[in-house]
């Protein structure tokens, strides 16, 4: 970090009238709408309403309620465990297809290169519920786009209604999102590569690494960083996920509730559903679960990931 | 040989990126028996049909979707770059004992989503009768993009030469004129960047709009797309061609900036 600049000499009065200038704006709308929610959320969590609509204080029982009492226990439950598998899908194919892509990118003197980018990452511009939509017809039998490919290729027998099958729907819908977002990955791993100074790979190359080698033992640890950044952000995503299983299977998450993933069940929690009424409170408890889970993950980012890599210094 | 192999991977990976889209759009131009009959051919002079058009304007307020949708992105945008530029500035060049706890407080949001603060947001938007108006989704976009957008500037504010400042200072320009005559224009290629990132999630955005606005006057376009899906399900000229409206001006504007694009989330990476 460079040696702060000292603030320029001036009366007291005037640098404070200054620094209310500036930073009055972006940390009055911060504060209000960024952080203060979140503590009001928390502070909601640990109220209840009588049935006459009086707040009362309960402490963390709605915490008690939603890991003991199976009416909430068990819908939650159910979406931590499929949040996780969505989380794994991106883990297992998004960063890995990103980090090939990547990888093919930053070969030297590609042609085309720019445009194989464009392509790519055009789906990643794109809202989640229009390609949430676009895969749902592609991929229903009604239409028929998909089992017609696959029989064009010998393998009509694989198909089935993926999105419908309770087995099959989550892991679908995690594809889906893996096809929308691998853009991502796959930009800040090509840009890290193209950080990575020259003579570093042209030492190994005169002794004689094969390309895959070069790639495998030299490049891919010095843009390790990287790929931590990539994976934090893949889990604050994931497990703030929401608008491409609400755009594809509705509120329910269906099929019975299959594809429910923490996200949806705090919007069915808040505002309820053809199932139950909305409830403020226990909604605003599942928010602090996520929050905390979401404060978990990023705390094992920057402390345990972070810091044991040390970044190359470019 | 071997790049033969490199470029047969892109090609198809490429193929694999765009063709679900382009198959979309195509078959939007067509007759219903055509989409049904044959979805891979391109339209031609007997399938052609823009009935799935007609019917979404007639059925839909898509003018006003798309007015709401660019006066919340352009609204929370420029406010967003404006204050953070601001904050940003203040935040590198006047460091007294706090300014360091005040950046590490407003980089919270970068990594903490907004939209756990929901509850809170929406009970606060009735009780300020902003409930069901874009300026609700104006605020909290701006609330949501600051984090990010403060953080890269400062990066950037702090390789611009302090000379430059100074001598506007031996100059006796006063502070606040400093800050948008000498330094704001040399934010420019920064400022596209924080654009890039603020805009696209706007646009996109599904939730907010979702919790925050209830009549069909105050949809953005998402919502807007996503409820007329929801309710037209069986019509597929219409679901088809309510999805093209909704990808094709995106993706107009990504061709055309995709090179600003690209090197703004490049450059951002890196730092």
């Amino acid at each position: 970090m460079p040696e702060p600049s000292a603030a320029p000499a001036m009366p007291r009065a005037r640098l404070a009238g200054l620094m209310l200038f500036f930073l009055g704006p972006a940390v009055l709308i911060y504060s209000a709408l960024a952080i203060y929610p979140l503590i009001a959320t928390m502070g909601l969590s640990t109220y209840r309403v009588t049935p006459t609509g009086e707040p009362y204080f309960v402490g963390l029982a709605n915490f008690v309620t939603l890991l003991t009492d199976a009416v909430w226990s068990k819908p939650f439950w159910n979406a931590c465990w499929n949040n996780l598998k969505f989380f794994a899908v991106h883990m297992l194919v998004q960063n890995p297809v990103g980090i090939a892509l990547a990888g093919l990118l930053s070969l030297p003197n590609l042609t085309g290169r720019s445009v194989y980018r464009t392509l790519i990452f055009l789906p990643t511009m794109l809202s989640v519920v229009i390609i949430g939509f676009a895969w749902n017809l592609i991929l229903s039998p009604l239409w028929g786009v998909a089992e017609g490919a696959l029989k064009t290729v010998g393998l009509g027998s694989l198909f089935a209604p993926w999105l419908g099958l309770p087995s099959t729907a989550l892991i679908t819908l995690a594809l889906i999102s893996v096809w929308q977002f691998v853009g991502i990955p796959m930009m800040l791993i090509y840009a890290a590569l193209l950080n990575i100074p020259d003579d570093l790979v042209d030492a190994a190359r005169v002794d004689g690494l094969s390309a895959l080698r070069i790639f495998l033992h030299i490049k891919l640890p010095l843009v390790a960083p990287t790929i931590g950044l990539v994976s934090i952000l893949t889990f604050v995503g994931n497990f703030n996920a929401f608008d491409l299983i609400y755009s594809v299977k509705g509120a329910l998450a269906g099929p019975n509730f299959a594809s429910d993933i923490l996200g949806t069940f705090f919007y069915r929690a808040y505002f309820g559903n053809q199932l139950q009424i909305g409830d403020p409170n226990m909604g605003a408890a599942i928010a602090t679960v996520m929050f905390f889970i979401i404060l978990a993950g990023v705390c094992v980012y920057l402390f345990a990931i972070q810091r044991r890599m040390t970044r190359y210094a470019f | 040989m071997r790049r033969a192999g490199v470029h047969a991977v892109l090609i198809a990976y490429s193929l694999l990126a765009v063709a679900p889209i382009l198959l979309v759009v195509m078959n939007s131009f067509k007759a219903r028996n055509a989409i049904f009959g044959s979805p891979l051919a391109l339209p031609g002079p007997d399938s052609f049909s823009l009935i799935g058009y007609s019917k979404v304007f007639r059925s839909a307020h898509v003018f006003t979707w798309f007015a709401n949708s660019l006066i919340v992105t352009l609204g929370a945008m420029v406010l967003t770059l404006l204050f953070g530029a601001m904050a940003a500035w203040a935040l590198t060049e006047y460091r007294l004992r706090w300014t360091h706890a005040l950046a590490l407080y407003l980089s919270i949001g970068i990594m903490v989503p907004i939209r756990l603060g929901s509850i809170a947001i929406l009970t606060m938007m009735r009780a300020a009768g902003l409930n069901d108006t874009l300026t609700a989704l104006i605020l909290v976009y701006i609330a949501q993009g600051l984090p990010m957008a403060i953080f890269i500037l400062s990066e950037f504010i702090q390789q611009i030469p302090q000379d430059l400042r100074d001598a506007a200072r031996c100059d006796g320009v006063p502070e606040i004129r400093i800050f948008f005559e000498v330094v704001a224009p040399l934010l420019r290629p920064a400022l596209a960047t924080v654009a890039v990132f603020t805009i696209v999630p706007i646009w996109n955005d599904l939730w907010f709009p979702l919790i925050l606005t209830s009549s069909e006057s105050t949809h953005t376009i998402t919502l807007g797309v996503q409820q007329f899906l929801g309710q037209y399900i069986t019509d597929w000229n219409s679901v088809l061609a309510a999805l093209s409206m909704a990808i094709l001006p995106v993706v107009a504007i990504y061709v055309i900036f995709s090179r600003q694009l690209i090197s703004g989330l490049t450059a951002g990476a890196v730092k």
